[in-house]
């Protein structure tokens, strides 16, 4: 966003510098309008749809249920549990956030590793109708997410009518019998990488265009190794570009609702959920602004993991010039 | 989206300050026909009778109801057809699938607006902890509607409800369970759901509290109840997110959800049988409420008469549903001896409900311990 913003203010005036005192300043402001214009609905859809409710969040997350300014929902939020006579009393909020960077960790490194990999098989391969069919493919799996995937695994990995399960339970090996369900931590994770996995690839592909065949073999001319060309070359040019794939992989998997939703029927605690959860309640009155309080931490850790996106970016974006 | 909703609310404060000087210069004019001013009236009777009531909601030509589902709850779809057909009256449906906190929030969101919610149908806890905004209405039935489950001042009122109930489909289960203890039962491995997360569903949240009951808890100790299902997702029987739909495709074959909703799955799926636990249920009834600010107090308050009417209660009957008047209309033979033949028996004794202090504590504990319970990869 912010490099849009300063492309669109910085090209005009770089362009009357390079003319000179030539063009009058009516002609400057039409063109700097020209150039501006694409972008205003763009900024005005990122002023309706993300800072105008940013900011409703971030007041009304300090706001108690009658409207007075109050730090204690987040206080709640960050609060640990604690146990009287053998009962939890608060903290599921943060075990919720535990839960969620657990969550977005796991589905950010384990793809972010295969994906890279893949890629990279990928970007090697000689069969160009192979390397579109992939492309393509990663394309439209890394968008299959929310119920339509959940309903997919349900109606594949379910205990008792799943059609995997079956096949499985017919070769002897049905995985609910061996610690696995698809509706605790892991099989949400496993879903999750159902989509996050083709997201790596679609990243990091056009990272290995900036992995230049004549470094490899100059590597090569001099005696390097193809551990020592990788070691001294290949991953210091493609780190930024993963480590920045990842982030990006963070983010979606902190912040995806409808998936774990409709596959776990909200019962595991997550951030997004327990969003829902205050939104959608019927059981506890009057905690909308607990809700604000958790949406606002959540645009706290998204904020970091954007901005983490963005500086690597940056620094990738210098070898594929 | 935000600004145009402010230019309709701006356009709805324009137009009702010009109404209301209106009618401030033609009641001034013409005291003699005493203008009735249906937001501050408090039952039909002080306010010239039904006849009048109905004059003035037809006026109003549409009432605003929300979060109202459109078929196979409680026979709100008939419901609101039987209102229409009977008085002409025109009711807007906002946001059929939505909760409690969304109608809170619609009205906080939406006052001064014409088509904010007139009528609420909210979960009790939700009425009762937020008295500010409704206005006091007690309707012609008043006196048949249990103390307990009513504002003496009538702000709120309880409209319809039933048991926590056990169902199952006797095509893939061989012997259904009729008890909570039953449900531990191995033979039911991966069977067993709920209705979405208890904190946040009321069936869910009831279940658990159900649950509790059978083990010795109580409307003061819920934990029982969460021990219980901590025990089933333990031992592997416990699955989430049961609907009308997972029960339909078999994924979820046993079901705790509402008595009156499980007969609705029963309609559906052809061998699903339902039960009331042996050993502890829980009754609960959702809460009708009149909001302060309607933009149509009159069909706001018709409507109201017309759910409490023998004819609205018998039509909640028909969808399983057990009405609040239940009782009375028993007794004085105004119930529907069909529909009632319907209904599982309800359990002996009176009906009681715990005290919304006691929701908030349960729900408070079910809210901190319920991923606890559950979790575990």
């Amino acid at each position: 966003m912010s490099d849009l913003i300063t492309d669109a203010s910085t090209s005009p005036s770089g362009v009357s510098d390079e003319i000179g005192t030539k063009r009058s300043l009516p002609g400057a402001l039409i063109r700097s309008v020209r150039t501006g214009a694409p972008v205003v609905p763009f900024l005005a859809y990122v002023t309706f749809g993300l800072l105008i409710p940013m900011v409703v969040i971030i007041n009304l997350a300090f706001r108690s249920s009658t409207g007075k300014l109050t730090l204690a929902n987040l206080r709640t939020i960050l609060a640990a549990g604690h146990l009287e006579s053998g009962l939890l009393v608060g903290g599921q909020y943060r075990a919720g956030f535990e839960n969620s960077l657990k969550l977005a960790l796991v589905t950010s490194i384990i793809p972010g590793i295969l994906g890279t990999f893949l890629a990279y098989a990928i970007a090697t391969s000689n069969h160009a109708l192979f390397k579109r069919l992939t492309a393509a493919c990663s394309g439209v799996l890394a968008q299959f997410g929310g119920v339509n995937l959940a309903f997919m695994f349900i109606a594949a990995l379910n205990a008792t009518t799943g059609v995997v399960t079956h096949w499985l339970t017919e070769i002897g090996f049905n995985p609910w019998d061996h610690g696995f369900s698809l509706f605790k931590f892991w099989g949400v994770a496993f879903v999750y990488m159902y989509f996050q996995l083709p997201l790596m690839v679609l990243i990091i592909t056009p990272a290995f265009a900036g992995l230049k065949e004549s470094w490899r073999e100059a590597a090569s001319n001099l005696g390097a190794s193809t551990w020592r060309y990788w070691r001294h070359v290949g991953l210091p040019v493609l780190a930024p570009a993963v480590l920045g794939g990842m982030f990006l992989l963070f983010g979606s998997g902190f912040s995806a609702y409808a998936t774990a939703e409709a596959l776990t029927g909200g019962t595991i605690a997550i951030t997004p959920i327990q969003i829902g959860d205050i939104l959608n309640g019927n059981v506890l009155a009057n905690q909308a602004n607990l809700g604000y309080a958790l949406g606002f931490a959540m645009i706290v850790i998204l904020l970091i993991s954007v901005i983490g996106y963005a500086l690597l970016r940056r620094r990738t974006s210098r070898w594929l010039r | 989206m935000s600004t145009k909703k402010m230019k309709v609310a701006v356009a709805a404060g324009l137009v009702s300050t010009m109404l209301s000087g209106v009618a401030l210069v033609s009641g001034g004019a013409n005291a003699a026909t005493k203008k009735v001013n249906w937001s501050t009236v408090t039952s039909a009777k002080a306010a010239g009778g039904m006849s009048a009531l109905i004059k003035a909601a037809k006026k109003e030509g549409h009432v605003n109801v929300i979060t109202i589902p459109l078929a196979g709850w409680a026979n709100y779809g008939l419901i609101m057809k039987d209102f229409t057909k009977k008085y002409g009256i025109k009711i807007n449906d906002a946001n059929p699938n939505g909760s409690s906190a969304q109608e809170i929030t619609a009205i906080q969101q939406d006052k001064g607006r014409a088509d904010a919610p007139d009528v609420v149908d909210v979960g009790t806890s939700y009425a009762t902890s937020n008295l500010g905004l409704w206005a006091p209405y007690k309707v012609a039935t008043w006196s048949l509607i249990p103390t307990a489950s009513k504002d003496p001042s009538g702000r709120w009122f309880d409209d319809y409800g039933g048991y926590v109930a056990i169902g199952c489909d006797t095509k893939i289960v061989t012997t259904c369970p009729t008890s909570f203890a039953d449900l531990t039962n191995p033979a039911y491995k991966n069977e067993v759901a709920i209705n979405n997360n208890p904190t946040s569903a009321s069936a869910a949240f009831y279940a658990v509290w159900a649950a509790a009951i059978a083990n010795g808890g109580s409307y003061s100790n819920i934990a029982p109840g969460l021990t219980f299902f901590a025990n089933l997702n333990k031992i592997g029987n416990f699955v989430p997110g049961g609907t009308a739909a997972t029960a339909a495709s078999g994924a979820t074959p046993i079901l705790i959800w509402w008595d009156y909703l499980q007969n609705g799955v029963a309609a559906s799926v052809p061998g699903w049988k339902s039960v009331i636990p042996t050993d502890g249920t829980i009754a609960a009834y959702y809460t009708q409420a009149i909001t302060k600010d309607a933009p149509d107090p009159a069909a706001a308050r018709l409507w109201e008469e017309f759910l409490y009417s023998s004819l609205g209660q018998n039509l909640f009957l028909q969808g399983y549903a057990r009405p609040i008047e239940l009782p009375g209309m028993i007794a004085n033979k105004t119930v529907n001896q069909g529909f009632l033949a319907k209904l599982p028996a309800a359990p002996k004794g009176a009906l009681t409900f715990p005290t919304p202090a006691q929701v908030t504590t349960a729900g408070t504990t079910v809210d901190s311990n319920w991923p606890a319970a559950i979790s575990g990869s």
